[in-house]
């Protein structure tokens, strides 16, 4: 698989490494997590001592101050390796609304414990049952008193709550009757779970048919100290979608890293399988599906490398960085859909984790946005359509 | 303990990675490796943590890493750097290196270098010659002990713990001495992404083996690389009495 003349692979090492770090985590060591649905502690831990979650993390506070693309190689390597970042992921993406928009104080008070590994910063509460995609429309309502917030309302789809002490929370601060555009109103806040659960915050595991550690997060009359407001009131919305071009293009490199999984099994297996006295690979309508999403997977791959050079050179990324998250996921679910359809029965067997690996591929069409809302930004912001939603 | 902390040389050699299925040039010259992962040969980077470990212990100083071989050698000392060697040599030549040159070009390095300990791989993964370590050895003139599954410095002697077929030896080395590491004598690290990045800034030194006065040239041919025959599949006996007859008179073993 070798790469292309206009896209140089990046931080070599730093795959190596990773490899290296997730090879002592096979593959039954995510079919146990899977049947119990527990939360890979150890792999986590592991990838937090090796440094591998603060790469983002300037210096200064105990980060290796690496660009996005870095981030980008230690996801795309975990997935090839056949894990799942989903339970740490969201940590190198949330870090950068704390550091683009959080004052001095906040920034020294989390990052360097963060970067340690001492502070678990992984969980994102943006989606409410009722609002939905339409974020702006949440009713989550923080309300100023004194020194303090109270929160008060519902968050769902919160993954990984029960696995981390801080959480990045959007909810309004103004009353959606009274604020001039819609894009206004909603603050993001730091919550310190740890200080803040059986005292207004309640988490509830939510089960899925796949193992992501998903809850659902009540709030009632939870106090937050104003010092934990993220900028200025009433701008949070922007904070976060400030955040949202790394997210797409970290989540897009996790499909690319699933589709080339699948396909090397794929490969693999249709080499290995003899029926009718030959390879099963040696037919081509095996073979086409394999190389079918391939060829759609270096498409998306090509499509994230330019959203990572365009977001590292400080240029618009929009457009790059949503149709990547698009495609890559829809390579993914195609290679993943070929890895099924080549081991026949056995794709259904929980001990070649291609059942697994499909059922947990399958997310990013609709998390964290979903393909109909990626082609809305597109069709709006890049093709000047008229706005549909 | 040592008076001073010895430096230790490990050689490193880049190989196809183990997971990758090495296949056969169609011609017959030897394996394919134009596009293949390459990776630091598994028992070198056993050799590699040694070293790290006796420096983490306090017993080994510098540690050397010395790779030989193409430009992209550079790449397997990046990976010993980031394990925690101090500095890098690279033998640079597109000569295909036998166990031979590789020795003599390492018994240059080593009077350059002065080291108290040399640590190396029992073999590499890709040719299983098991000879590097040995002749370096005999042309250094330095005693030897291979397939260690145990090391202890201690003053000026080396104690290894070897795996032989009977079982387990013990022999006692006078320094400078030669080692060469087998599967048991630990698990290597990951590096760390801090130690990736500090590896990035530690020098590598690239000398020719003509600088060394050594010629690399091949002193042996190979008539021809082939793939072993395929398996054939085997077959299902219904029966332990099936089985007892065929072994009797299809297989003619019993
Ligand atoms: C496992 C999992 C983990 C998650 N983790 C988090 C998390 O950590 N934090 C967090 O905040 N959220 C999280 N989410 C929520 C996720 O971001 C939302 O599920 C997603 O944005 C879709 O919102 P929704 O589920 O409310 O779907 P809806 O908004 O109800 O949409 C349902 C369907 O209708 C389509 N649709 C809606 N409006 C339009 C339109 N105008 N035009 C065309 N199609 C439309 C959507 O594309 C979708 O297919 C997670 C979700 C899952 C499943």
């Amino acid at each position: 698989m070798d790469q292309s003349l206009l896209d140089k692979p990046s931080h070599a090492e730093i795959r190596e490494e990773v490899a290296k770090l997730c090879a002592r985590f096979p593959g039954e060591y995510w079919r146990k997590l899977d049947q119990a649905r527990g939360y890979p502690t150890e792999f986590v831990a592991a990838l937090t001592e090796a440094g591998y979650l603060a790469a983002l993390i300037p210096e200064e506070y105990g980060g290796a101050g690496l660009p996005l693309s870095a981030a980008a190689a230690i996801l795309e390597t975990i997935h090839e390796a056949g894990c799942n970042a989903a339970a740490c992921h969201a940590q190198m993406y949330i870090m950068g609304t704390i550091l683009r928009h959080g004052s001095a104080a906040q920034k020294q008070r989390y990052l360097p414990k963060i970067a340690s590994g001492e502070l678990r910063l992984q969980a994102f509460g943006v989606t409410e049952p009722t609002s939905g995609t339409d974020t702006t429309s949440l009713r989550t309502f923080a309300r100023r008193e004194g020194d303090r917030y109270i929160v008060n309302g519902q968050k769902v789809w919160t993954s990984r709550a029960e696995h981390s002490d801080l959480m990045l929370l959007l909810a309004r601060t103004t009353p959606k009757e009274q604020i001039r555009s819609r894009t206004e109103g909603l603050s993001a806040f730091i919550v310190d779970m740890r200080q803040a659960l059986g005292q207004g915050l309640t988490i509830r595991p939510i089960r899925t048919m796949m193992n992501h550690n998903s809850t659902e997060v009540f709030f009632d009359n939870m106090a937050v100290a104003a010092d934990n407001l993220i900028g200025d009131e009433g701008r949070g919305f922007r904070y976060i979608l400030d955040g949202m071009n790394a997210e797409r293009l970290l989540i897009a490199s996790e499909s690319i890293g699933d589709a080339k999984w699948f396909t090397r099994r794929s490969v693999d297996y249709a080499k290995e399988r003899i029926v009718f006295g030959r390879p099963i690979g040696q037919n081509q309508g095996v073979q086409f599906p394999i190389a079918r999403a391939y060829a759609q997977m270096r498409a998306a791959e090509l499509l994230v490398h330019e959203g990572l050079a365009r977001f590292e050179a400080g240029l618009h990324c929009g457009e790059q960085a949503n149709m990547a998250k698009m495609l890559g996921a829809e390579a993914a679910w195609a290679a993943a859909e070929a890895c099924v359809q080549t081991h026949g029965g056995f794709g259904f067997a929980e001990e070649y984790d291609v059942e697994r690996k499909f059922r947990e591929a399958r997310l990013y069409q609709v998390a964290p946005i979903s393909t109909n809302l990626v082609l809305s930004y597109v069709a709006e912001h890049v093709l000047g359509l008229p706005r549909s939603y | 303990m040592p008076a001073a902390p010895i430096k230790v040389l490990v050689p490193v050699k880049r190989v196809v990675d183990y997971n990758v299925k090495v296949r056969v040039r169609a011609d017959g010259s030897g394996v394919e490796t134009a596009g293949v992962k390459m990776s630091m040969n598994p028992f070198d980077e056993i050799a590699v943590e040694e070293a790290v470990r006796l420096k983490e212990k306090g017993v080994a100083g510098e540690i050397v890493a010395v790779s030989l071989g193409v430009a992209q050698c550079a790449e397997t000392i990046r990976t010993a750097l980031a394990m925690g060697a101090d500095r890098g040599i690279l033998v640079e030549t597109d000569a295909a290196l036998e166990p031979l040159a590789v020795a003599k070009l390492l018994t240059a390095i080593a009077a350059r270098e002065q080291p108290g300990l040399i640590l190396l791989g029992k073999q590499a993964i890709d040719d299983d010659m098991n000879a590097t370590g040995q002749m370096l050895a005999a042309l250094l003139g330095w005693p030897q002990g291979t397939f260690a599954s145990k090391l202890t410095l201690e003053g000026d002697t080396a104690t290894v713990t070897r795996e032989v077929d009977g079982g387990l030896e013990t022999v006692a080395l006078n320094l400078p001495a030669v080692v060469t590491s087998d599967l048991r004598l630990n698990e290597p690290r990951y590096a760390s992404l801090p130690n990736i990045m500090k590896a990035r800034k530690k020098p590598i030194e690239t000398v020719k083996p003509a600088d060394l006065g050594v010629d690399p040239a091949p002193r042996l041919t190979v008539v021809k690389v082939a793939e072993p025959p395929r398996r054939q599949a085997g077959a299902k006996v219904g029966s332990v009495a099936e089985l007892v007859q065929k072994l009797r008179q299809e297989a003619k073993v019993i």
